[in-house]
């Protein structure tokens, strides 16, 4: 069976105002292929599965392995980067069963597969996700670092803000003003930072307002879905309990 | 003249530093790439950042790093900018340190450095397996704090197609497109960097982003900038073989202890643990004693090639050899390597702590790219601060990162390109800012005439592409350069092999001419922006391959078994190719190295103890 033709549909739009439909596509099958090689299939032979030609999909995609963060899109139900979507791993979960593809929801579609998650940057810019270093001139080397916390911290740092986490959280939506957990867990990091951590309470205070994180509803789907395994509720709790501690600081202080 | 407006094209390493060094200048940004830029190539880049600062009172320095790298390159880069960029390094590491990069620390809570090919020392920082990606959130993050205090615009999702140039032969900006609206429209400004990064996609499947096509630099070369060097292109020895692309596996395996081995007995079926040590062959140990599996790429790799094609040792007959880690405590490796051995586990479905990987050779790495020139000082060290540094032969324009030519002569050690991409928009940014401020009048007091001239141009071109009927998909075409580029431009080249190539390419060029937009959409057509591409793409694969076949000797990552040997009477020289439209292709030129401080040596790597 693992030779048969791959079955896929592709929920498309043409643009962000036209409507969404399902198309069919059939690929011949190789060993170790991926979605993304699937999807280039299409660009080379841009024919449905009957055959008739259509436009070929777009989509975006960079890196490859899973470290620009620039594929990720919802396939057969579940948010991941088509990359590492290996189409031997999805047929033997799905057996017989075409593989769908769909773009992400929590986010204006640009066509097709692609994307805008300028959202998710912004929400960056909002908590303040930076060293503010004094500028580029040699300050020599920064402070030290102990090993286990550094650790740590590194695996924060390997968010690729590709929206996993906010396309399986129910509080992030087009009419909720929800940061998500990604934003979150960049104050965690920077909050923890040898010299980030002497701006940290900017950055409490950007999650503390409307759209902070007292709309986080604990649902606890980002931690499931993240691809680099970040421990996000671990951010979101630490995140909880140092805004709640500034905000009780806040009022006895005054 | 207002503030200056300077464009940066290419979010990477490279674009990102010049862009915090022009706001920092005073400047205001204008940021331009293809993806939002924290998906830049960049992150790709794996095993660390070389800079010789001595943690480990191993007697390393900063001249030390600097000869290895002249050495490394086979004595054909240019000496001053590569001691300046060797000696600014330490600086570099300690500015990401201070930045927040999560290096790892030594037991003190110091910067750890690894080891890397090519030198004997530890100088290589790095963030786990994933330094390029932890560098370029770092300065992602500086630059959208000034982002946020509006001294940097970003047009993220916009390609740069082509630069405005004046009657006097000036830059006065650029022209770029819309990659959501197609829309094509022209950008005024004091000066452009180009950070455009490598041209992997013309080798078709290779290391690099799906976005490293090479299009802006051949762009560039077309109305009329030098291109240098264009044969110089660097094969890692080990990478994954797949079916989209081909995954780096990074240096550091080996800097961490990885040995590369192919059984003794030719054929041999056993599982590569079934294998007892005295029936291994650790082919680079053998010959390289001092240096052992860390020789420099371009020998790591032509080793391996001739492993597999001329003694026909490849595992199982094939192309592939054994990368071994099995040694090492899974809990060292999760530490220090533990991004890349996930990118293997979760893509060939094997996991390297208890199995050795089989990896294979793959286009990695462009030495060559836009020439840039750059000046000296009395004491012949180069002129940072001169406005000339960095720039291409276009004045106003200049070019920094994989890009430019400048720092790895002809070969690159391992590490060197996050401080060059890094080094080289340190010095690019105020460069073009100083240009800025010395020019008589600014872009925004150039004719509208001039810019309407190059958007016409660029649109009717893009136009005529979606017109065309009846030609080939772009996609396949590009399949046919990669696998020729792949067979005849690569590790071993011959002059018949590089002949038969370019009468080749000419017959691509016509097909890529005519090559068929499949897709009649108005958004986001990546058909269109590819066939647009595509010639380009064709026009510098024959700036290589003419560079190839010119050069009769073997230097660096350019090997002619015909002319074995280095040969630095005729041929320390650096390539220079210029477009030539009468015939539609490069024009060649040869200018001396600039080897003023370290005179050339034979480059032996301790070879059978010499």
């Amino acid at each position: 069976m693992s030779s048969e033709p791959i079955k896929i549909r592709i929920k498309r739009q043409s643009d962000a105002k036209s409507p969404a439909s399902w198309v069919d596509f059939q690929i011949p099958y190789r060993p170790s292929m991926n979605i993304i090689s699937c999807l280039m299939e299409i660009q080379k032979n841009p024919v449905d599965a009957a055959g008739k030609p259509v436009d070929p999909v777009s989509w975006d995609c960079s890196c490859l392995e899973e470290v620009c963060g620039a594929c990720t899109m919802v396939i057969n139900g579940r948010v991941r980067q088509s990359c590492s979507a290996l189409v031997d791993n999805i047929r033997k979960e799905n057996p017989g069963q075409p593989i769908s593809l769909e773009p992400m929801t929590k986010f204006p579609v640009v066509r097709d597969l692609c994307v805008d998650r300028s959202r998710m940057f912004e929400s960056l810019k909002k908590v303040k996700a930076w060293v503010p270093i004094d500028g580029t001139h040699d300050l020599g080397p920064g402070q030290r670092m102990n090993e286990a916390e550094r650790e740590e911290s590194y695996h924060l740092s390997t968010c690729m803000t590709c929206g996993c986490c906010v396309e399986s959280c129910p509080n992030y939506n087009e009419d909720s003003k929800f940061i998500g957990p990604a934003a979150i867990s960049q104050v965690v990091l920077f909050n923890s930072h040898p010299t980030g951590k002497l701006n940290a309470g900017e950055r409490l205070d950007a999650i503390m307002g409307e759209g902070g994180i007292t709309d986080c509803g604990n649902a606890q789907n980002c931690v499931n879905v993240c691809p680099k395994s970040i421990p996000l509720t671990t951010s979101i709790a630490k995140a909880s309990r140092a805004t709640t501690t500034r905000m009780f600081s806040k009022i006895f202080d005054t | 003249m207002a503030e200056p407006r300077i464009a940066v094209v290419g979010g990477g390493l490279a674009g990102l530093m010049a862009a915090i060094r022009v706001a920092e200048k005073g400047g205001k940004v204008l940021l331009f790439s293809v993806v939002p830029v924290k998906r830049s190539h960049s992150v790709c880049a794996q095993g660390g950042i070389n800079g010789a600062v001595n943690t480990k009172g191993e007697g390393d320095s900063v001249y030390q790093h600097f000869d290895d790298t002249v050495y490394g390159g086979d004595f054909l880069g240019d000496q001053p900018p590569i001691k300046a960029m060797t000696a600014n390094a330490p600086r570099i590491i300690y500015l990401l340190d201070r930045m927040g990069v999560m290096f790892n620390r030594t037991p003190e809570g110091l910067l750890d450095f690894r080891r890397f090919g090519g030198t004997l020392h530890h100088r290589t920082a790095f963030a786990g397996a994933t330094t390029g990606q932890q560098l370029l959130y770092a300065l992602d993050e500086q630059v959208r704090r000034f982002e946020a205090e509006g001294k940097v615009e970003k047009f993220e999702s916009w390609e740069y197609l082509s630069s405005v140039i004046d009657d006097q032969g000036v830059s006065r900006g650029i022209v770029a497109q819309n990659l959501a609206t197609m829309e094509v429209k022209a950008f005024p400004c004091d000066a452009t960097i180009l950070a455009t990064g490598g041209p992997g996609r013309i080798f078709g499947k290779s290391t690099n982003s799906m976005i490293c096509t090479g299009y802006a630099a051949a762009s560039l070369y077309k109305q009329g900038a030098s291109y240098a060097n264009g044969e110089f292109i660097q094969i890692h020895p080990t990478a994954i073989p797949g079916e989209d692309k081909l995954r780096l596996m990074s240096e550091s395996a080996r800097g961490e202890g990885g040995r590369v081995w192919v059984p003794k007995k030719k054929g041999d079926t056993r599982a590569p643990r079934q294998i007892p040590e005295g029936e291994r062959w650790y082919f680079l140990e053998e010959k390289y004693p001092k240096y052992g599996n860390l020789v420099p790429r371009d020998i790591a790799s032509r080793e391996i090639h001739s492993v597999c094609y001329k003694h026909e040792m490849g595992i199982g007959g094939g192309a592939k050899v054994y990368l071994d880690l099995t040694h090492k405590p899974r809990e060292v490796l999760d530490k220090k390597l533990g991004g890349i051995l996930e990118i293997y586990e979760k893509f060939v479905g094997v996991d390297p702590r208890e199995e050795p990987m089989q990896i294979f050779p793959a286009v990695h790495y462009s030495m060559g790219g836009l020439w840039v020139g750059y000046e000296t000082k009395a004491d012949g060290e180069m002129d940072m601060a001169h406005p000339r540094t960095h720039m291409t032969s276009i004045p106003g324009v200049y070019a920094a990162g994989e890009v430019d030519y400048l720092y790895h002569g002809a070969n690159r050690l391992g590490a060197n390109s996050l401080v060059s991409c890094i080094f080289s928009g340190d010095v690019a940014g105020p460069a073009a800012v100083a240009w800025a401020k010395g020019l008589a009048k600014g872009a925004e007091s150039v004719d509208k005439a001039v810019f309407d001239r190059e958007v016409s141009r660029m649109q009717a071109e893009v136009d005529a592409v979606a017109a065309r009927k009846g030609g080939e998909n772009p996609f396949k075409i590009v399949d046919e350069l990669g696998y020729l580029m792949l067979s005849e431009c690569t590790i071993v080249r011959t002059n018949d092999g590089l002949k038969k190539a370019r009468a080749k390419l000419d017959d691509l060029q016509a097909r890529a001419d005519k090559a068929t937009v499949p897709d009649s959409g108005k958004t986001a057509n990546q058909s269109l922006r590819f066939a647009h591409q595509l010639p380009y793409l064709v026009q510098l694969a024959k700036v290589m391959v003419d560079g190839a076949l010119a050069r009769n000797e073997s230097r660096g990552a350019h090997y002619k078994p015909e002319f074995e040997k280095r040969d630095d009477e005729n041929w320390m020289k650096t390539t220079m190719a210029n477009y030539d439209a009468k015939s539609n292709a490069p024009s060649l030129s040869w200018v001396p190295v600039d080897a003023r401080f370290i005179k050339p040596r034979p480059r032996t790597y301790g070879a059978g103890g010499s």
